[in-house]
Formats: structure tokens, sequence, C-alpha cells
């Protein structure tokens, strides 16, 4: 495949400069982790059952101290940018979802002791759509959704 | 098929700021070889664990919708030039890969 080729060579290119790699050992393995993935939440073809499943409820409550940055355009919709984060205290989780999409949630991320509630990725947009990040705190969720202009469709259909 | 995890940590003011892109497919399943018409299996980042000095400040669940050669960027408060952090990734296909950078 040309994609087994291309990433051979950009491996043996990157390998020198590696910051580090090791395959993972015996602390984390597949099954414990995995055991733990969202999947009903992930399959959900509706924003509020994979909120339901994933948070418990689909009870949002809009709030400026959700900020979700992301483009108003998409040119490419297999990649856009969005970044979210929230100046709440106590946020425990992070969850982002492309409303046009099959399967709107995309990702879920869980807040540890110290972290700051912010999180950039990239994610996949199936078309025109509201990006919607829901924050998970103590007394409920708190949410905000952006608009985002897909030309492309980025799911590969 | 698995690459390396490229991480740059920087620490400011009391917060580290953490980017990283891993290498990976992150194939949704719902794409069809054009040659064949098959669908090509589902393979992709489920699971993402953040560390900082062996505690974990991030964990991340994914589905195929995060894109491709998946970028990721997270905070946290604390952290000293010197220490490390590490993250790992599982995939659907029960592969992983761990890397590491210290903060700078």
């Amino acid at each position: 495949m040309i994609d087994a080729k291309r990433r051979t060579l950009l491996k043996g290119s990157l390998g020198v400069s590696a910051i580090g790699v090791a395959v993972t050992a015996g602390l984390l393995t597949p099954g414990t982790l995995l055991a733990n993935w969202p999947k009903a939440a992930f399959a959900a073809t509706d924003t509020d059952a994979a909120l339901k499943d994933l948070l418990g409820s689909a009870s949002t409550e809009n709030s400026d101290q959700v900020k979700i940055k992301a483009p108003d355009i998409a040119e490419n919709g297999a990649v856009v940018p969005v970044t979210v984060e929230s100046d709440v205290t106590g946020a425990k989780s992070i969850a982002i979802i492309a409303s046009g999409n099959g399967t709107p949630l995309i990702a879920s991320f869980d807040l540890g002791a110290d972290a700051v509630p912010f999180v950039s990725t990239r994610i996949k947009m199936a078309k025109t759509a509201d990006v919607v990040a829901v924050v998970q705190t103590e007394s409920g969720l708190l949410s905000a959704a952006k608009p985002v202009k897909v030309t492309i469709g980025g799911c590969g259909g | 098929m698995a690459g390396n995890i490229k991480i740059r940590a920087k620490t400011s003011n009391g917060v580290t700021t953490v980017k990283s892109l891993m290498s990976h497919e992150m194939e949704t399943g719902l794409r069809k070889d054009k040659a064949t018409g098959e669908p090509i299996p589902a393979h992709f980042i489920q699971e993402v664990t953040a560390k900082w000095k062996d505690q974990v400040v991030m964990t991340a669940f994914w589905s195929g919708g995060v894109s491709k050669n998946p970028y990721l960027s997270f905070k946290f408060n604390g952290g000293e030039k010197g220490e490390t952090v590490e993250i790992t990734w599982v995939d659907n296909q029960g592969q992983s890969e761990t890397g590491t950078a210290e903060i700078s």
C-alpha cells in the first residue's frame, strides 16, 4: 500500500529526531484501558443520546464560560481544528460533538486533578453544522456551540 | 503501522502546555476501498492517557471522528523544567504507543 511505504519513509526520517518512542510496557494493557471506552455514547446517532450515555444527562446550559475556537469555514472537513476552554472551576470533563456527523460524539476528555480546562485537537466534520462543547461540572453541564461551514465533507463518504 | 508521538511541553507562569502529534490512520470504518468496494476496517485511537510525573493529568476517549494523525494539546497547573510528560495511546485493534518528553 502506498501509505505503508510513505509511513516507513517518514518514520525513518523522523527516527533520528524522535523525542521518545517506547512500546507500552506492562502497566497499561489494552484490555484494561478499553474497558472504559464509552461505546454506546460513540455509537449514538444523535447528540442527546450521546450525552445521556456519556454523562448521564443531555440537559445542558448554554454558558459563555465555555469557549470554542473553530474556523468559520473549514476548507477540509477531514481536519477541522477545534479548541475548547473554560474558566469554570471544578470542570471534570470536556466533550466535543459535531452535530452533523452520523455519530456526533467525537471525543471526551477527562480532566485530572491538575488539569486546566483546555483541549485542542482536530476533528472530522461530515457537513456544515455546529461544533458543540460540553463541560461537565459538579453542578451540571455547561455548553457552547459554534457553527462551522464545511465545503468538503470529512468522513470519507 | 504506528508511528511515534511528537511532544512539546513548555511551562510558563505555573502552567505547562503540552502539544502532541500522533501518527495514526484514524480510519472510521465507514470508507470503502475504491478498488474492491470492501469497507476499510475501523482502526483508530480509542484512548489517550497523559501523565506528568506518573500522575494522570488527562484521559481522552476518541472515536474515528478525530482527524488522521491526531493533534492534541492540553494544559495543567504545575510542571518544572526537566520533569517528564508521557503520552500513551491505545487503539481499537489493541495497538499501543508511548512517547515522553521533558518539560522545557
